[in-house]
């Protein structure tokens, strides 16, 4: 297993790596002019000269390989420039704003692992119940309803007309209640159903039948023979949800007036401020990469095929 | 309800939004653009079926102009997802070697992006409308379908019905064309409408952000950021616009789960009940 998670930590490397360059390619090749943001920026009238003697400040006129190389070491130094619009390190405005962020993501990722999948199994074991039918509907309402249009439903009804929450902010714990629903409510329908799915599937499997016909109690097959192999899809999945909760704790920031990390993302997307755009990609595809590698260790522990497949 | 009915029923759906959308200069009572400040807020009237937004526009012509923008940017993006992702996995999974070597590290390094952040980033880059979220959508979900082409066509490529072809002496553009494209064809209109609800749920999400379409072009999710300031005397100039994207990626997802259900009934148990482009089991793995 130590060899297995090592492995995977190593290749992160060149997944990262690959990742800035992206980044950073798409950037430097993009329709605006990052020299002109800039003095767009900084109040600065964007004459020939100023254009010129920006390029060179920000390291635009050399060569494309030896920029990236100088911004790459910088960057694993953790120096990911100085944003255009508030001249203080981008780094240091990011993680004042990172940790709303990952407490708004991280609480949504329990919620749905609490009530999903609990929900999903009940669901599987009284199959076509009254419950399982409301269940059903209930996961399609979630596969069609607009994060934001929820918001503002709960907004309406949860703190205007029936006065239990405060609108917006999150001066207290109960402050992320909203935001919470509303940011997992998608990916809580999604993986409820694919939980009732795989454990039916697994119910038919030809393990639990042998199982049963071995006169094992049904709480015996359900726990040891269903449940632990029906979670073997659903581990992965939630470590790909986890990337639509990051992005759409944009919109809900947006909409709670939270002072994350998505909404100052979104407020620098309207001011061209590219380093803060650079490092707020990097970081999300790091933190994105990172959760799914502890999904994939979770998966191999619960799936040994994996294991010694990988590791052998 | 049976498969056949469910398409049926969401088609009749989907087409009277098509001919709404066309049509929308015939039906609608009033100019979209037009404002009317003295009018504002008006409650739902006979000449103002729903009643007026705050500066004092038509909100039913505003929705049935809205149709137009989430039909088309659906349209858009669906039409270059298939065409991109044909084109890339058919030439991958068909030719292999060093190309589709190279083709498969560039996909995983889309793959490892969450989807809904690249896109703000590659809007953060080409600027905010809805064309640059258009481009932006199609260029986060096309590894995922290339990824699936490429998988199927390898899967196509042993199958008995090919290698006979081949060894009739059938091109090898030719196998592709008649063997291969018709098989593959079938499992992505299955994925792509399921896929599609996903999507107006993404174009709508960055309008509501101010980064696709730009006021005072009616959408919905415009709509929506729009009346927000509002939301304690109105309620209802949200919830209308919510609710026409909520049934329309409603009836989006019934189509696909139906068409999923009658063409490909083994898919129910393989496990993916997941819609986006996460449901992208990938067939190699069957």
């Amino acid at each position: 297993m130590a060899y297995f998670i090592i492995k995977r930590l190593l290749l992160l490397i060149p997944i990262l790596l690959a990742v800035s360059f992206i980044v950073f390619f798409l950037l430097r090749f993009g329709p605006v002019d990052p020299a002109y943001a800039y003095l767009t920026q900084s109040q600065i009238p964007p004459t020939e000269e100023a254009l010129a003697q920006t390029r060179i400040e920000l390291g635009l006129d050399r060569p494309f390989p030896e920029q990236y190389l100088s911004w790459l070491k910088k960057a694993v130094t953790m120096d990911f420039g100085i944003s255009y619009v508030t001249k203080r390190p981008v780094l240091d405005d990011v993680l004042y704003y990172l940790p709303v962020t990952l407490k708004l993501t991280g609480l949504s990722m329990l919620f749905i692992v609490f009530f999903s999948v609990p929900l999903g199994v009940y669901s599987a074991l009284h199959r076509d119940g009254p419950w399982d039918r409301g269940l059903s509907l209930l996961s399609f309402a979630g596969v069609s309803f607009p994060s934001f249009w929820l918001g503002f439903l709960l907004i309406y009804v949860l703190s205007l007309k029936l006065g239990w929450l405060a609108p917006f902010g999150i001066s207290s714990p109960s402050g992320y209640v909203m935001p919470v629903l509303t940011l997992s409510f998608m990916s809580f329908a999604i993986n409820m159903r694919l939980t009732r799915t795989s454990v039916l599937e697994h119910m038919g499997a030809r393990s639990v039948v042998y199982a049963r016909a071995r006169g094992l109690s049904e709480r015996n097959v359900i726990g040891k023979h269903v449940l632990k192999n029906s979670m073997i899809p659903i581990v992965t999945s939630l470590g790909m949800h986890f990337g639509e909760l990051l992005g759409g704790a944009v919109i809900v920031e947006t909409l709670f007036a939270l002072p994350g990390l998505g909404r100052y993302a979104v407020g620098s997307i309207y001011s061209h401020d590219y380093p803060v755009i650079q490092c707020f990609m990097l970081l999300m595809t790091a933190v994105f990469i990172l959760v799914n590698l502890a999904a994939d260790i979770i998966y191999a522990w619960l799936n040994p095929k994996i294991r010694y497949g990988e590791a052998g | 309800m049976n498969p056949d009915k469910r398409i049926k029923a969401a088609l009749i759906f989907i087409c009277i939004m098509v001919l709404a959308a066309v049509f929308a200069g015939f039906i609608s009572p009033w100019n979209p653009l037009e404002t009317d400040v003295l009018n504002k807020f008006a409650p739902a009237s006979l000449s103002h079926p729903l009643g007026t937004d705050h500066l004092g526009r038509d909100e039913l012509s505003r929705l049935l102009y809205g149709i137009r923008m989430s039909l088309l940017s659906v349209l858009l993006i669906s039409a270059s997802v298939v065409a991109l992702s044909f084109a890339v996995g058919l030439a991958a999974g068909y030719r292999g070697g060093i190309f589709d070597a190279v083709f498969m590290r560039i996909c995983d390094v889309f793959l490892t992006f969450p989807t809904f952040i690249l896109a703000l980033f590659l809007i953060g880059i080409l600027g905010v409308g809805l064309l640059n979220v258009v481009i932006a959508i199609v260029l986060t979900h096309w590894a995922w379908y290339a990824r699936m082409v490429r998988g199927l066509v390898l899967e196509y490529k042993g199958q008995g019905w090919v290698t006979a072809s081949r060894s009739l002496g059938t091109g090898k553009l030719a196998v592709v064309i008649r063997h291969i494209l018709p098989s593959v064809f079938v499992q992505m209109i299955i994925l792509i409408t399921l896929d599609l609800g996903h999507m107006l749920l993404h174009v709508s999400g960055l309008s509501f952000l101010g980064l696709g379409v730009q006021a005072p072009t009616p959408e919905w999710g415009v709509m929506i950021s729009d009346a927000a300031p509002f939301i304690r005397e109105h309620p209802m100039l949200i919830i209308y616009p919510g609710l026409c994207i909520f049934i329309t990626v409603a009836v989006f997802n019934i189509l696909g789960e139906a068409l999923r259900d009658k063409l490909d009934p083994s898919y129910v148990y393989r496990g993916s009940g997941c819609d986006g482009p996460a449901s992208a089991v990938e067939p190699e793995a069957r």
